[in-house]
């Protein structure tokens, strides 16, 4: 049985199909969450140096992972609508963009909260913190640029081309902490292991999976807005029940 | 080439060629984008002189002394190589510790003596519970203790 994979790159078929797959991915993520968060306040020990304040890296990672993830998978939505132009890609880079500022602020938010008492600093100047600045800031810029450009199609391609060459900071941001000396501490989870207690890190990871399957239920949520509103003309959308 | 594949090497082009420029101005900039000097970067004079710098390291173990006032302290930072001796009056961040990782912001004067107005605690990116960490103490002792030939004398 072969299927048809580019059926669904059409906006017409596949706003039916998000509409099908968002509660298989709403639902584990909430329940991830609520497992998530039972670990990591019930079942996680404190830490040896920094007692309960450390709990923060529950959201605060994921949150910083994410938003850096979104980015490029954003990015890549974005270069997909330019080489290809298919309407669809560009929809979802336009829809993934407002999660990704979203989780760009709470890294930066948690960071600041956790910081003051740390290290002593709300805020400083370092290379991984100014860079993720930028992070939520290129966000900010990719949704007012789609934002300010009225025809669609002219406004996927300006917002396309900050969003691809705005993909360079991501690396900078991950490198950050190995490339110059930072404020911020190293990576605690590595491709060669992780430096952090077993329990932590199950908390950590339930959460991680719980962001994800949020962004993608929130970006095909999203998405299924854009299609409507961008094909409000089409004979489809006028014939279909839920949009009278 | 097709249109499509044109489109392809345009953007390939162009953010090999953004990747290339950043690159060049981070490594160029590479100091500034530090936030702080080491010790031995400080003693080979590459650190401004008679202006505001950040220095960063360890907290030499041993080296905290506080003054009567209370407020007064006296550290080392160290990069194991080189040590810069800092004076400090206010409050210190609760992970500020002997042997952990410290950022401080001032300047340096005419006897290398670092006059501190900020200072930072860095945290390491290692986290475990108390027990886990006493363990870790209980054996880097039992090592040392083996080290010794001499066993302690029974006190009881």
């Amino acid at each position: 049985m072969a299927i048809n994979w580019f059926k669904y790159s059409a906006p017409s078929t596949f706003y039916g199909l998000a509409g099908k797959l968002i509660p298989f991915f709403a639902w584990p993520a909430a329940v991830l969450f609520a497992i998530g968060l039972y670990i990591g306040f019930f079942v996680a020990p404190t830490d040896a140096i920094q007692s309960e304040a450390y709990r923060i890296i529950f959201i605060h990672v994921p949150a910083s992972i994410l938003s850096m993830f979104i980015y490029l998978i954003m990015a890549g939505y974005a270069a997909l609508g330019l080489i290809f132009k298919t309407r669809l890609s560009s929809m979802m880079a336009t829809a993934l963009a407002p999660t990704g500022a979203l989780f760009a602020l709470i890294s930066l938010w948690t960071g600041a909260l956790w910081g003051k008492p740390m290290w002593g600093a709300w805020w400083v100047w370092d290379a991984r913190l100014t860079s993720e600045l930028i992070l939520l800031f290129l966000y900010l810029g990719f949704i007012a640029l789609h934002a300010s450009i009225e025809d669609p199609r002219r406004a996927d391609k300006a917002s396309a081309l900050l969003a691809i060459i705005g993909s360079v900071n991501v690396p900078i941001i991950y490198f950050s902490v190995k490339w110059w000396n930072t404020l911020h501490q190293g990576s605690s989870i590595k491709f060669s292991g992780t430096t952090m207690h077993v329990a932590m890190q199950q908390a950590m990871f339930t959460i991680l999976v719980a962001c994800w399957l949020y962004v993608i239920a929130m970006g095909l949520a999203r998405v299924r807005s854009i299609i409507l509103e961008r094909e409000a003309n089409t004979q489809w959308v006028k014939e279909l029940q839920e949009a009278k | 080439m097709t249109p499509r594949q044109k489109r392809f090497t345009w953007i390939v082009a162009g953010v090999g060629l953004v990747s290339a420029a950043v690159g060049l101005v981070l490594f160029a900039l590479q100091n500034n984008v530090s936030l702080y000097f080491t010790p031995t970067q400080v003693y080979n004079k590459e650190a401004p002189q008679g202006k505001n710098f950040r220095i960063g390291g360890l907290v030499e173990v041993g080296s905290v002394q506080r003054e009567r006032d209370g407020l007064t302290v006296h550290f080392n930072i160290t990069d194991t190589v080189r040590t810069m001796p800092v004076i400090y009056k206010g409050i210190l961040p609760d992970l500020f510790k002997e042997g952990k990782g410290v950022v401080a912001l001032g300047k340096t004067d005419a006897t290398d003596l670092f006059h501190a107005e900020e200072v930072l605690a860095k945290h390491d990116e290692n986290y475990m519970p108390p027990e886990a960490l006493d363990a870790i103490k209980k054996a880097e002792e039992s090592k040392a203790a083996s080290a010794v030939p001499v066993s302690k004398p029974v006190t009881q």
